[in-house]
């Protein structure tokens, strides 16, 4: 339902710089028109106040516990929070665990994810696309907590097998070699369950964009004698391509800050675990770190190593945001 | 005749043959047809097929979609398949829907989940209740007032919105309600953190909606001398209206699953409570997360109930929406 585009009213000045919509003017000045337009733009100041507030509540109370902190915010892996005399926090496992595990999840999802919403779009017969597209929108909708809980459940012990096949015929190679994690708390599987997660998502935008490819467009490729797939390559997929972007950008934030799914899988390492660049370890994201701990939030300087997270976290996805924005802005001045 | 069996999405290929000879009794369905069908005829085989390696590499395309979709099926098909069959059984008794945890214990067989359901409405509604007015306005200054750096600051800041992670936004209410103020973790901190994550999406489906109004109708009534506002409340918002009842469905659907903000800011327990201001909450989400590492049988079933329950609920929210969005989307 959300656009995927983001774009607003707002935000493309029709011709003359007068708005798409008009009547800009049409307010009387009556009584009437001041207040409700007050409300209106009252509303919209309040938003921008509430971010605003996220960011500056966050620094406010992380800055204290950061400066407090007796070794390197961003390069240590410790993580010992308990002694307010003495916080060793550093955030750089963490970092490590949910890049990675985003990261594999956006392998899967994207590439999964826009071939299904082509074959929705383009390759299904019509009696199929509408029920895959209602049951794709369904599913994007079907809160994490049962992937998580289906993934350890059911899905783990069907995974178990592959995992040590990777571990045993594998371990040669550092990104698969033995860890202390036996079990499917691994990177790799947070990954994988991730990529389920978002694959809905992503087909449920991208298949919103590649619907809206204008008609001529594939209708020229065809006539000039492309194949389907050459209509598609040439024609559908570089109209969809920014809306794909940001719908993949959207899935990745999405995968970044997930918490509850993470949580239910991921095994914590124990400390002083040596360091692995294994997919088969374990290890906690920033969500899933906050979550584990939320019983314990008692005094300010232990909370505010947990909101120091937290505002790396909204850091993170606030870069993530930027550049889809960006990339929509960039296909708006193509369009032009 | 043979033809008639074609089905709608073969009709573009047998169009030319038809519309060539001359045949009567068929005419009048072709024309119905090529209207009926928006699809692009496909290229004349008198024309030579495609060099092989391309007609290869078309039907490795297809192929390949085949397989993506049947891929991505297995997973989801399997998510669904697994919770309604381990679940089914305890929502098909009564006592499940009048029921509360009350004094049952992990052995123990029984109870139902009625005080997650009321406790998961309860913050839904309330939720909805604050962000419906915030999202509607933020969205009408959007579409009918915004313009210029103001605006665009504003739809910037509903992007950043719409991308911070549940979990963020309920530590920032932790870090106001809790530490700074020194109140109690209660379920309108919760329903306050999930303002936060409901908010961007009402504005962006109400912004689509508001989009879609034509502008005839405003400016038919700004010719008779209605006022902005009075436009706006009778013209323009109840022609949207279906399209904006949809998108605070499925708003609502979404902020209902959250369970990041509940963890932090609402712990659960097993007795019925609907008190926002005081005292804990139990909701469906925390109700699976409370038993989901027990490995006794009835505290499994109960989680894989629960989630079916939360399925349904979600599932029914997108329904309606989609039923108001059939019935009542703006006429052209």
């Amino acid at each position: 339902m959300a656009t995927v585009t983001g774009v607003s009213v707002a935000d493309t000045p029709g011709p003359d710089d007068r708005s798409p919509l008009q009547g800009d003017r049409a307010g009387t000045g009556r009584l009437g028109d001041r207040i409700f337009g007050g409300l209106a733009k009252g509303s919209g100041a309040l938003i921008i106040a509430l971010v605003t507030l996220i960011g500056l509540f966050l620094l406010w109370q992380a800055i204290p516990a950061i400066a407090d902190d007796k070794v390197n915010f961003l390069f240590s892996r410790e993580w010992d929070v308990n002694n307010a005399d003495n916080l060793r926090f550093g955030i750089v496992e963490m970092l490590w665990t949910t890049v990675v595990a985003s990261t594999i999840a956006m392998l899967i999802a994207v590439p999964v994810g826009v071939c299904v919403a082509l074959f929705i779009t383009q390759y299904a017969p019509r009696w199929l696309s509408r029920p895959a597209a209602s049951l794709v929108d369904l599913l994007a909708a079907v809160p994490s907590i049962i992937y998580g809980f289906w993934g350890i459940k059911t899905f783990g012990p069907v995974y178990q097998p592959f995992q040590d096949f990777l571990r045993d015929k594998l371990g040669w190679f550092p990104l698969f070699s033995k860890t202390t994690v036996g079990g499917t708390g691994t990177i790799l599987f947070i990954g994988i369950v991730l990529a389920i997660m978002i694959l809905p998502i992503v087909t449920a935008l991208s298949r919103e964009v590649f619907a809206q490819t204008p008609v001529a467009h594939k209708e020229g490729a065809l006539a000039l004698g492309a194949t389907k797939w050459e209509m598609i390559r040439t024609a559908v997929l570089p109209f969809g391509k920014p809306g794909v972007i940001s719908a993949a950008m959207l899935a990745l934030g999405r995968a970044l800050g997930e918490t509850i799914a993470v949580t239910i899988i991921v095994s914590a390492l124990a400390p002083g675990t040596p360091w692995s660049w294994s997919l088969l370890n374990g290890g906690e994201t920033f969500a899933s770190r906050i979550a584990n701990n939320a019983a314990e939030f008692d005094s300010p300087s232990k909370t505010g190593a947990f909101i120091a997270a937290g505002l790396v976290l909204f850091i993170l996805t606030f870069v993530v945001n930027a550049i889809a924005r960006i990339v929509i802005e960039r296909r708006k001045a193509f369009a032009e | 005749m043979s033809t008639n069996t074609v089905r709608m999405s073969d009709v573009a290929v047998v169009d030319d043959p038809r519309s060539t000879t001359p045949n009567g009794s068929s005419s009048a369905r072709t024309t119905a047809d090529a209207g009926g069908s928006g699809r692009p005829p496909a290229p004349s085989p008198v024309f030579g097929q495609p060099a092989r390696a391309r007609e290869l590499k078309n039907q490795l395309a297809r192929v390949v979609m085949w397989c993506a979709f049947l891929l991505a099926l297995v997973p989801l098909v399997w998510i669904l398949w697994t919770v309604l069959s381990k679940g089914y059984h305890l929502l098909i008794e009564p006592e499940w829907w009048t029921n509360s945890q009350k004094g049952i214990t992990s052995r123990r067989e029984g109870g139902g989940a009625v005080h997650a359901i009321q406790g998961t409405l309860i913050q839904g509604i309330t939720t909805a209740a604050i962000s419906v007015p915030i999202g509607v306005m933020t969205a009408i200054y959007l579409v009918e007032y915004g313009r210029g750096r103001f605006a665009k600051a504003v739809s910037f800041m509903v992007d950043i919105l719409t991308g911070i992670p549940s979990i963020v936004a309920a530590l920032f209410i932790y870090a106001v309600w809790v530490t700074t103020f020194g109140f109690q973790r209660v379920g309108f901190a919760v329903c306050l953190s999930l303002v936060i994550l409901m908010v961007p999406v009402i504005v962006r489906s109400t912004e689509e909606m508001l989009k879609l109004v034509p502008n005839e109708l405003r400016e038919a009534s700004y010719a008779l001398g209605v006022p902005k506002w009075k436009t706006i409340m009778k013209v323009v918002l109840p022609t949207a209206f279906s399209g904006i009842v949809t998108g605070i469905l499925l708003g609502l659907a979404r902020v209902m699953g959250e369970t990041a903000p509940l963890l932090i800011l609402g712990p659960y327990t097993k007795a019925i409570a609907t008190d926002l201001f005081s005292g804990l909450m139990p909701t469906l989400p925390t109700m699976i997360n409370q038993d989901r590492s027990e490995s006794l049988q009835p505290a499994v079933d109960r989680v894989w109930a629960a989630a079916l329950t939360l399925i349904l609920l979600v599932l029914l929210l997108n329904l309606a929406g989609r039923v108001v969005a059939r019935f009542g989307s703006v006429r052209k």
